[in-house]
């Protein structure tokens, strides 16, 4: 830590000697141990003698700071090294330190306020000639810097009077008069954080006040309803009469309400991670290609290897796996809308449902691994599936998943794509089945439906063709599953 | 038993404050067995019913206590006169208990006048039934904090409460203390005498309930154990629903959705970690321009930055809410704020209800301090150090003393005991004073505040007087096993010391039960053990109380160890 100030101070050194950098704060840690990472930041102010003094970056969390205290008031000579100013930040307060001589011409943001990290909290000026110059700097600074340091709501100023009816526009938020703002104090939290104005909302809690969910409805964090959101925005903001607003929030807030006898049970930590992953997955484009893969073959071998402890699991991942080594795209994933991500490993996830629970095993490098190995590894994660003990790596590492019904008679089905995957396989129940050859002999065949949907971003329906191709010949014959 | 009992009296000890002494071995060996005896005694009465022979047979042995003692009176040169009793203490709340249980340790025949119930504010209306809250608020901040339960591989589908049933876990716990308490004074022979107790003159007390002719009893000495009520300001209007005081608000007959809780000191702090535990918002008034006033400066911040600002609370600091109108006619509850130091009208509040939380005012009412010719000031009994009742002339009134938040000196329940066990050492001949600084504080919030002594700034200000340099260590929760194993690490310990002669100003605790640390601090204080001298005692591994062993290690003391802290080393 120690060393990682001096070579920053060396640096802004040799910095102010060439250019005009910023005047860098060096805060010097007064309590326990915090990192913090100085950002280099370089915004060349207008003319090289007025320097800003900027909220520094206290701690690598740290979004915004406030002033407990200015140590010098405007005026006052500063040299290197002194305490300027006490940062208060999400952990502790700290003297922050000047490396420039000059004299403090201008406080823009006063004890008690809050400024984002990087924003101007105070202008330095080099000689006493560029203190007007600097205070006009300061002013601007003052004037521009917007929702900064909202005056704590109401309070401050009662001359300006809290309805603002601005000339010419009919829709002031609050049509009835006098009637001010009340949020309640987590409301408030809310705002700041997520940087909502809250004189524009219309509450919807009782008396009128403005509730946190009034909050996180206008700053569109409501997952629970994270389609229905937007229009209401929408709707919300012409805010012509007050009364259609507050009808509009209201329609949005009620849902019908529960039939009575009703229980509601909230979601476990893995229900709800499942939620957020199902409801995420509707961001991506998917389609779906169904195959039919006759099984005769397959279902001989497993009848074969069934004593040595292989499962169908482990051969019908050990055929995809197979099957994605010679389809590469098929294993990719689109992780930002803008690339292919080729996965180095062919890494299957099993769709398993335990005690209640759905979770997904991954068997890793599924395409290297033999099949007893595979058999043998599969048995080890459903056990520790089921003790509660997967470890992070052997559930969220996979490239390409696998869900199998077929066990329950289920004939065919379409399955969701997972976040961060190219593709799903939803495998049915293997059937005996009339089949017509070419030459127009019947026989019984066992068939089985495979279903598989795909990130259309990345993969095109005749790579899903080509790839189910590839993997119905493996299955249809399987002795290469052996080797 | 009995016998140490009498060889204590006897001993003369030369340095108040318990201050053991190698001189006096007898004291010193029977004090702590004492002390043990007294704790297992109550323990046992308060939980059984006593056998008829048990409680006749303490009784026969306090009367026969009380008899040696008025020989010793005489001996001490007052006039042999026949009283009533010994002493009788007017109001049986946790001072008079306190004060009750010594002085039939010390062999004295005591009376209790009690008008309303035993147990006083602290078991009725005060820290008890507030403990039971805050055991509920506690534990149900653990069980949301999804974060804090996933770091210890938790889980735990989202916690609910029954408001009646923490309401009752409250209210059983108020009495279940007061009948310990009851059942304590009872077994060891303490008449308890129902009425408003009105001093009539010196030695005399009349008591009696309403609509019932009254009693008049003598005593050698009184003792005043009145209490407190909490106090609420002019333009207030308490209406016991939506404005409520610390009274109401302990029965939790409703968790309002947001309410403004109005003072930010331990009474007010408490209510805030049990509302927002409960689900409420929260908004603080405080009439100083600093929330938590009482505290010493750095630990009041920490405390903010933990307590406050991550909670579902604001707060208007350096505003007084010179008018509060309860919730009506489908209205809110208004608060008017008016700026402290231009007095003007500053805000409006409208919230579903108001705690008033800004301080207690002393009760005297009907005390008949006119009788006696005492004035109160600001409603307090005026007393010297010694807790004797100063009257309107400055004069000492004989044989009258006063504890407790009656006179105002430390507003704790603990305190107040500790200054009635004093007042009865000194009418048994022992003079005692008291040293409220070695006297402990708390503030049960999650995680707790503790103190005692001064706070830094009290402590410069004092070395500048005296001329004596100040030293300050700390320590964070953050190094420590235990904390860390309960995944609590957010704390601080604060010693203030002096360098020179290695003695404890003060020490202030952050963090997991800093209420249960603060004692080794404290009682250290009272028997002036010197920093250099505790630093050698051992503390188990690992627990919290490495905090303080770490704290005392880490002051840098010019003084020397005493030569032997030991008188004489024990080899294993």
């Amino acid at each position: 830590m120690a060393s990682s100030f001096l070579s920053n101070t060396t640096i802004s050194f040799s910095c102010s000697l060439s250019s005009s950098p910023l005047p860098r704060l060096l805060p010097s840690i007064s309590f326990s141990p915090i990192r913090f990472k100085p950002t280099p930041r370089r915004i060349l102010t207008v003319r090289s003698k007025i320097r800003e003094i900027f909220m520094p970056a206290l701690s690598s969390t740290m979004t915004e700071g406030k002033i407990v205290s200015w140590v010098k008031s405007e005026g006052d000579m500063l040299s290197k090294g002194e305490s300027v100013v006490v940062v208060e930040s999400d952990k502790a307060d700290m003297d922050v330190e000047t490396f420039y001589d000059g004299i403090l011409a201008a406080i823009v943001v006063g004890e008690g306020e809050t400024a984002p990290v990087g924003a101007a909290i105070g202008i330095l000026a080099e000689t006493e000639d560029e203190i007007a110059e600097a205070k006009a700097k300061a002013a601007s600074k003052s004037g521009t810097s917007t929702p900064a340091a909202p005056p704590p709501a109401p309070s401050s100023a009662p001359a300006p009077a809290p309805s603002k009816p601005t000339p010419g526009s009919a829709a002031a938020p609050v049509a009835e008069g006098p009637r001010k703002t009340v949020a309640t104090p987590y409301a408030k939290k809310l705002a700041k954080q997520h940087k909502v104005d809250i004189e524009s909302i219309v509450g919807t809690g009782l008396y009128g006040r403005i509730k946190p969910a009034d909050i996180e409805a206008a700053a569109g964090i409501w997952p629970s309803r994270i389609n229905a959101r937007p229009d209401v925005v929408a709707e919300a903001k012409p805010a012509a009469p007050p009364k259609v607003t507050a009808a509009a929030a209201a329609t949005f807030s009620s849902l019908p309400p529960p039939v009575p006898g009703s229980t509601v049970v909230p979601f476990t930590t893995m229900q709800a991670a499942v939620s957020k992953n199902m409801v995420e997955s509707l961001s991506v484009p998917t389609f779906r290609v169904g195959y039919p893969v006759t099984t005769d073959a397959l279902d001989a071998l497993y009848e074969k290897v069934k004593p040595k402890g292989v499962t169908m699991t482990a051969l019908l991942a050990k055929a995809a796996a197979m099957a994605l080594v010679q389809h590469p795209v098929v294993n990719a994933s689109c992780k930002d809308g803008k690339s292919f991500t080729y996965n180095g490993n062919i890494n299957i996830a099993v769709a398993v449902a335990i005690n209640g629970a759905l979770i997904t095993p991954v068997l890793q490098d599924a395409d290297k691994l033999d099949l007893y190995l595979l058999s043998q590894k599969w048995k080890e994660l459903v056990e520790k599936a089921r003790a509660k003990q997967l470890q992070p790596q052997e559930y969220n590492s996979g490239t390409f998943t696998l869900s199998n019904l077929g066990m329950f008679g289920v004939d065919r089905f379409d399955a969701i794509l997972p976040p961060g995957q190219g593709a799903i396989m939803a495998v049915g129940a293997s059937k005996p089945t009339v089949v017509a050859d070419a030459d127009g002999f019947f026989s019984v065949k066992n068939k089985m439906l495979v279903n598989v949907t795909a990130d259309h971003r990345i993969v095109y329906g005749a790579d899903l063709a080509a790839f189910l191709q590839t993997f119905s010949k493996i299955v249809e014959n399987p002795d290469s599953l052996t080797l | 038993m009995h016998s140490t009992l009498s060889l204590s009296q006897a001993t003369t000890v030369p340095r108040s404050n318990y201050a053991f002494d190698s001189h006096s071995p007898s004291f010193a060996l029977s004090k702590p067995i004492n002390l043990r005896f007294c704790g297992l005694r109550r323990e046992a009465f308060g939980f059984s019913n006593l056998t008829q022979s048990c409680s006749s047979r303490v009784r026969i042995s306090s009367r026969g206590h009380s008899k040696k003692i008025v020989a010793s009176a005489g001996n001490n040169g007052t006039p042999l006169k026949s009283f009533n009793y010994d002493l009788i203490i007017i109001g049986a709340g946790v001072g008079g208990h306190g004060a009750a249980l010594h002085a039939v340790e010390k062999g004295l025949k005591t009376a209790i006048i009690e008008g309303d119930v035993v147990g006083g504010t602290c078991v009725n209306r005060g820290c008890v039934p507030s403990k039971a809250l805050l055991a509920v608020s506690g534990r149900m901040r653990e069980l949301q904090s999804e974060h804090h339960m996933k770091a210890l591989g938790l889980q735990v589908s989202v916690a609910g409460y029954d408001r009646q049933g923490v309401a009752d876990h409250a209210n059983n716990l108020a009495s279940k203390i007061r009948s310990n308490l009851t059942n304590s004074m009872k077994a060891l022979g303490v008449d308890i005498l129902t009425g408003v107790g009105t001093i009539l003159g010196p030695q005399k007390v009349k008591y009696g309930k309403v609509g019932f002719p009254d009693s008049i009893v003598t005593a050698k000495d009184i003792i005043i154990a009145t209490g407190s009520v909490p106090f609420v300001p002019k333009g207030i209007e308490v209406d016991g629903k939506t404005v409520i005081t610390s009274d109401h608000a302990l029965k939790l007959e409703f968790v309002p959705d947001w309410i403004a809780i109005v003072g930010s000191g331990y009474i007010g702090l408490e209510f805030s970690d049990v509302y927002t535990a409960l689900g409420s918002e929260v908004t603080f008034i405080e009439a100083l321009d600093q929330l938590m006033p009482g505290f010493d400066p750095e630990i009041g911040k920490l405390a903010q930055r933990v307590l406050i600002n991550p909670r579902k609370i604001d707060y208007h600091t350096g505003v007084f809410a010179t008018k509060i109108t309860p919730a009506r006619d489908r209205k809110p509850v208004i608060i008017e704020l008016t700026d402290a130091k231009t007095k003007e009208p500053k805000d409006t509040l409208e919230v579903d209800a108001a705690l008033i939380a800004t301080g207690r005012a002393p009760f005297t009412n009907g005390l008949g301090l006119e009788n006696i010719n005492v004035v109160t000031q600001r409603g307090f009994v005026p007393v010297d150090e010694r807790m004797r009742v100063i009257d309107a002339n400055g004069n000492l009134v004989p044989h009258l003393y006063c504890i407790g938040d009656a006179n105002g000196k430390m507003m704790l329940a603990h305190a107040a005991s500790a200054q009635g066990i004093s007042v009865v050492e000194q009418v048994t001949g022992r003079d005692h004073v008291l040293n409220h600084l070695s006297i402990p504080a708390a503030c049960f919030t999650h995680p707790e505040i503790s103190m005692v002594g001064l706070t830094e700034p009290q402590a410069r200000e004092k070395g500048e007087k005296e001329g004596f340099e100040v030293g300050i260590a700390k320590t964070s929760f953050k190094a420590n096993t235990k904390a860390l194993a309960e995944n609590e690490g957010e704390g601080l310990a604060k010693l203030i010391y002096r360098p020179d002669n290695g003695e404890i100003l003060g020490v202030h605790i952050f963090g997991l039960h800093a209420a249960d640390l603060i004692h080794e601090a404290s009682n250290a204080i009272a028997l002036g053990t010197r920093i250099q001298d505790i630093k050698f005692a051992v503390h188990a591994h690992p627990t919290l109380s490495e905090v303080l062993d770490e704290l005392f290690k880490s002051a840098k003391v010019k003084a020397p160890a005493s030569s032997s802290p030991v008188s004489e080393p024990v080899a294993v």
